[in-house]
């Protein structure tokens, strides 16, 4: 391989190994996910007499996360813009907007916990309650996940400065973000609409 | 306070029965005499240096070998424990283990075998043929790598934590089917122990498919187009898809699982709506496909060692590709043929019963490719040809085994008994370790520059094969006696009996085969100069891994080939091998990380399965600031000159050349068995007589 | 220099052939092959007169599945046999040795025989999956046996570790025995009890099917020889696994009959008491026969399951 003496293109291969092999990743995070899908799907209806969800679904605080994680897949698709061009600053601010975004989704999902878990719905109550919790709950980690991704990365790149590692890294986080948005639209979709239908 | 310390751990949970003793002392044991061997030694930093942090996916591939091969000695004890209460619990007799323990035995029999003996020996392989296959320096992702065995090896030692700590494993058979597996049915630590056991290796699992799908998609020598890779990578290749492709469902399942038993969940409980027969389905759409994952890269070794041995190409290059191709997509839609008995309707049946059928014929494809190699070939018996033969033939037999369960009806007179269990061992014996056997013989002068010892290696071979005659044959004969599996007492009038004892003889003798093999190994080194091989390439072999020196330097290629037909290195040696050309060469730097993560996922576990919060939580964030520093690290490479390369080279090949006098010089013979208990006594009588034990 | 410092010394890979080669490589072969035949004559030995259930059926679905079996093994060795015979033959005549054989390393196969790689099999298989599909639905465990005799029902209750039995038309209870009638056609409805899952095989009678709770699968069996055959649970389901056995006995029509009378005059009553002394787990039991009054047991058993699965079967 002559030209892998040139170092730029030594490093332009490892990025497109790199970003690949996220992509394969995230084909086995969502393997992860339709099994939880599949199983909210033979378990939904199997309440053991308890609450359906229809009964104990919020959807318009549903409808208000999925809003606020489709404005976070914006901002967050205008950072990777913004990094690609090598501004800096924009980064900061649009990704710090991603931050907030997904913050605040994560607070209204803990919330919509915690008043079910008061009220006595938890993942023990039934089959039903135990499949929501997963699959809602598994997003929910992921969530965190790429919060603490988001702000170690800014951190990183509030002392390093924007150079091409943080560039490559910031289009994987935008990978994972967008497909936590994907993921949770089929939730909201399989979870809350069908409650309702 | 305490429990908060220690979660469920108490003075019960501390080793007090025979087995547990035994095996702490086991383990405690060797664990000490490689601490002090180590220690007089001084080579810890050694270790540290160049293996436990090393990124040379061939050092790990090594690793990954002897993790595999202790694991597979320990896995072959549990099956003389099963065959020989077996054979002696009959009527008034229980047996020296108590039904519990016993269920505890082949549950960890079969996850070791599988896991830890199967999946390490494919990986080993895969970690150090394949790179050197397809022409590359290193993995798309050398991290992930180490990553993939320590979580491994992680897996390893979690299987074996419960001699020290808890006295018990799952106890129900090696999928722990639901609902037996719940807290309900199992409320011990043993099913956690083998959650915990299997998820983390797991994760390593689907980490080292991942970089081996980025690795052989994206780094291959410039000409190998996909159409001319080698088959043993088309193997590997096929296998790591399946395994990206199913071992997520094997975490999920897992967690799953795990919120059943520790956060009271009910996914596959009886009562509160949950679904056992879920859980069946979940782990067989993971397990079956699993033993392909295991197989396919077996068929690519058979398909390298037929054309190599027959001094032939492949017969049809397209069809054995195909073939591999075929059987990995038809694996993953036969799930169901593993619980025909569970009342599915006719209809479901048969169509996954017909699904099954399918695979037979891409693999019957590959069997007359390879009988089409062989015809007008120059064959030679070398030992990894020997494998071969005996593979065909165990083969055969349990791939007939294998569709007569592939019809309903006949499943339901078949299925949950001994025949059944001998159709798998035909697969998984006859095709994986015969497999691996084959690979590691063939690949041995490789990994080490020099050849195996054929005598002993026959003879190991011939052990192997009458044991597992006088094993297996018997057991198919029980299963058409409606002998069930995992039967810890019978009654003398079954008539069962005396084929239980044919099977422990058989047992035995497959243990002597093992040991054979072990022996084979050291008596290699005890002959290396007569047994180095001095050409670089013994088999007069076609593709890539042979055209760099044995063992090869850790940058594998000085330079990277070109490729331009399907036999590489073949065409090389009939059109001339190019010149060298010295040039700089990207290195991973070692790293920890992939240690320090492993052991951190370990603490998880153990913590998970005493249920210690606090622990969990610490090792959690352990695992994510490793991540962080490890992600946020820009300098894992560095550069090795053209010069540094060109030196190491030229003292190579002195070195070499000094070697190679040696071996000229060395006139004897491949030792055999007796040779070697002579020289084992005089070297036991030299340590006695002269008391060079003062010495240590 | 080179790519390899050792290959070009060895350009033509001449080394296999300047070993020392041991020609009696072969020697195990026929010491393999006596070996064989002389398991065989063992194993022969060792199981003359002893119970084959598989092979020995005394039920019509039993001789069903055996026949499907043994049709569809003759016609797999039809391919398997010639196969392998030629694959060692090729083995043995090629070998390096033998300096007779014809050497072509450069051998082109055609297309007839990549298709014929994959004809050959196809073929196969397809007569399998033909006489596979109709059987499956033919042998299917719900499908009733047709017979002119009325068919009896017997309810079953895998239980921790035994196995229980109701006949709700003859008001009898049994733990691990039963007595069916010859030629007569059996409706086992298999069901479990705080008990995972079971399997619920007489292999003499014919193949098994899952018990579980929460759930009643249905398994039509029928003997056609008067005999005492063994009944067992083939999936493990906990410690007392191996002892949950019982004795499935085919007698004549008047023989049943008189067992039936028998056993329902019966002081020996079966209560929901009874049931509940039951539910404790306990190995190795003896068989029981009760006569009973209750006649809800069953549908109280799987009534205590289906609650949790709203949606139903």
């Amino acid at each position: 391989m002559v030209n892998e003496q040139t170092p730029t293109h030594h490093q332009a291969e490892a990025d497109d190994r790199a970003l690949f092999g996220f992509w394969i990743y995230l084909m086995t995070d969502l393997l992860m996910f339709s099994v939880l899908f599949a199983v909210y799907a033979v378990l939904h209806d199997n309440t053991d007499g308890g609450k359906t969800g229809k009964e104990l679904f919020d959807l318009n605080l549903a409808l208000t996360g999925t809003i606020i994680l489709l404005v976070s897949s914006f901002t967050c698709g205008v950072g990777m813009i913004a990094a690609r061009a090598g501004r800096k600053n924009q980064v900061l601010t649009w990704f710090g907007l991603t931050f907030i975004l997904g913050l605040s989704f994560l607070a209204l999902e803990f919330n919509e916990f915690s008043i079910l878990i008061r009220e006595g719905h938890t993942i023990q109550s039934n089959a039903f309650l135990s499949s929501f919790f997963a699959l809602v709950g598994t997003h929910g980690l992921h969530i965190i996940a790429g919060l603490l991704w988001i702000a170690v990365t800014l951190g990183y790149i509030v002392k390093r400065g924007l150079n091409s590692n943080m560039v490559r890294k910031l289009a994987m986080l935008s990978l994972f973000w967008h497909f936590l948005d994907i993921v949770w639209i089929f939730i909201f979709t399989i979870v809350y609409l069908r409650a309702f239908v | 306070m305490k429990e908060f310390l220690l979660g469920k751990i108490n003075m019960d949970s501390l080793p007090h029965e025979w087995f547990t003793f035994g095996g702490s002392l086991a383990f405690i044991g060797l664990g000490l005499f490689l601490v002090i061997v180590i220690t007089r030694l001084k080579r810890w930093n050694w270790l540290w240096k160049e293996w436990i942090t090393t990124v040379d996916p061939k050092k790990i591939g090594i690793m990954y070998f002897l993790v595999s091969g202790f694991m597979l000695v320990r896995g072959g004890l549990e099956t003389l424990m099963i065959w020989l209460q077996q054979s002696f619990s009959v009527d008034k007799s229980h047996g020296f283990l108590t039904a519990d323990h016993f269920q505890q035995i082949f549950t960890a029999h079969g996850n070791i075998m599988v896991f830890f003996v199967a999946m390490g020996f494919i990986f080993g392989l895969i970690n150090y043929i394949v790179p050197l296959q397809i022409g590359a320096r290193d993995l798309a992702s050398p991290f992930l790598n180490t990553l993939g065995f320590w979580l491994f090896a992680a897996g390893a030692i979690m299987v074996s934590m419960f001699f020290l700590l808890g006295g018990q494993y799952a106890a129900t058979g090696w999928l722990a089917v639901a609902p037996l597996s719940g807290k309900e049915f199992s409320p011990g630590v043993g099913v956690d122990y083998w959650i915990w056991s299997l998820q983390i290796s797991g994760i390593g699992t689907t980490l080292g498919a991942i970089n081996f799908v980025m690795t052989i998609l994206k780094m291959r020598a410039p000409g190998m187009s996909l159409g001319k890779m080698p088959l043993f990578t088309w193997g590997a290749f096929c296998s790591m898809i399946m395994a990206v492709a199913v071992f997520p469902l094997l975490t999920a399942t897992l967690f799953l699982m795990f919120f059943d038993r520790y956060l009271g969940a009910h996914f596959f409980t009886t009562v509160g709506g949950g679904d056992p027969m879920m859980y069946t389905n979940l782990i067989w759409m993971w397990g079956h496909p699993e033993v392909y994952i295991l197989m396919l890269p077996c068929f690519g070794i058979f398909s390298e060692v037929v054309s190599t041995f027959s001094r032939k190409p492949i017969a049809s290059y397209k069809s054995n590709v195909l073939g591999m191709i075929g059987v990995s997509t038809f694996a993953l839609s036969v799930w169901l043929h593993h619980f025909f008995t569970m009342g599915a309707g006719a209809d479901v049946n048969a169509f996954f019963g017909v699904m099954t059928m399918i695979i037979a014929i891409p693999t019957s494809a590959l069997v007359f490719n390879w009988i089409a190699t062989m015809y007008k070939g120059r064959i030679n018996f070398s030992t990894p040809m020997l494998w071969f033969l005996g593979f065909i033939a165990v083969f055969s037999i349990g791939g007939m085994s294998g569709v007569l369960l592939a019809i309903p009806p006949a499943d339901f007179q078949l299925h949950n008994s001994l025949f059944l269990v001998a159709h798998f061992h035909s697969m998984v014996i006859g095709g994986v370790l015969f497999g691996v056997f084959c690979g590691i013989s063939y690949w041995f002068p490789k990994f080490t520059g020099l050849r195996l010892n054929e005598r002993i290696g026959r003879y190991a071979f011939w052990f192997w094969t009458i044991g597992f005659c006088l094993s297996f044959i018997p057991m198919y004969i029980l299963g058409l006696m409606g002998a069930t599996r995992r039967l810890d007492h019978y009654d003398s009038s079954t008539g069962w009996r005396p084929l239980f004892i044919v099977m422990l003889v058989g047992g035995i003798v497959i243990a002597v085969g093992l040991a054979l093999q072990i022996v084979q190994i050291i008596a290699t080194f005890i002959q290396k100069n007569h047994l180095r091989d001095t050409t670089g390439d013994p088999w007069n072999a076609r593709s890539l891994e042979w055209a760099t020196a044995s063992p090869p330097p850790f940058y594998n290629f000085t330079t990277i080939p070109e490729v331009s037909s399907i036999d590489a290195f073949w065409e090389m040696k009939h059109n001339g091998i190019p010149e060298t050309k010295y040039q700089d060469i990207h290195i991973p730097k070692n790293t920890a990380a992939g240690f320090y993560i492993s052991c951190f996922a370990f603490l998880v576990g153990f913590a998970f399965v005493w249920e210690i919060v606090w622990l969990a939580v610490v090792s959690i964030i352990g695992i994510i600031v490793v991540f962080i520093f490890r992600g946020f690290n820009d300098e894992p490479e560095y550069i090795l000159t053209a010069r540094e390369v060109q030196d190491l080279e030229e003292a190579r090949t002195k070195k070499h050349l000094e070697r190679t006098k040696l071996a000229n010089d060395d006139d004897t013979e491949d030792m055999g068995v007796i040779d070697f208990i002579k020289i084992v006594i005089s070297f036991a009588k030299d340590i006695v007589v002269n008391k060079r034990w003062r010495k240590w | 220099m080179m790519y390899n410092a050792y290959s070009i010394s060895n350009g033509k890979g001449t080394f296999m052939t300047k070993r020392k080669s041991r020609s009696n490589q072969g020697r195990f072969v026929p010491i393999f092959l006596l070996f064989l035949v002389a398991l065989g004559l063992l194993i022969r030995n060792l199981i003359r007169g002893k119970e084959m259930s598989v092979l020995n059926p005394m039920g019509t679905i039993a001789s069903e599945q055996l026949r499907l079996m043994s049709v569809s093994l003759g016609i797999m060795l039809i391919l398997a046999v010639p196969a392998l015979t030629i694959l060692y033959f090729i083995a043995w005549k090629y070998r390096e040795t033998n300096e007779k054989a014809t050497y072509s390393p450069g051998q082109k196969h055609g297309k007839l025989f990549s298709v014929s790689l994959w004809l050959v099999p196809l073929t196969f298989v397809a007569i399998l999956a033909n006489l596979m599909w109709p059987s499956t639905h033919k042998l299917d465990p719900r499908k009733q046996i047709s017979s002119n005799q009325k068919p009896i029902t017997i309810q079953v209750v895998a239980m921790r570790w035994k196995w229980l039995f109701i006949y709700p038309e003859q008001h009898i209870v049994t733990v691990n025995y039963i007595q069916v009638p010859i030629d007569t056609p059996i409706k086992f409805e298999l069901t479990a009890d705080e008990t995972p899952m079971s399997s619920f095989w007489i292999p003499n009678l014919g193949g098994q099917l899952y018990a579980m709770t929460g759930h009643v699968n249905q398994l039509n069996l029928m003997g056609t020889t008067i005999g005492d055959y063994i009944g067992k649970s083939a999936e493990i389901n906990g410690a007392g696994f191996a002892g949950m056995k019982f004795t499935a006995r085919v007698s004549s029509q008047t023989d049943f009959n008189n067992w039936v009378t028998g056993t329902q005059k019966s002081s020996n009553n079966f209560t929901i008491k009874d049931y509940t002394d039951l539910l404790v787990p306990s190995e190795y039991n003896k068989a029981m026969t009760y006569s009973t009054d209750e006649s809800d047991i069953y549908s109280k058993v799987t009534d205590k399951y289906t609650k949790s699965h709203e949606h139903g079967e």
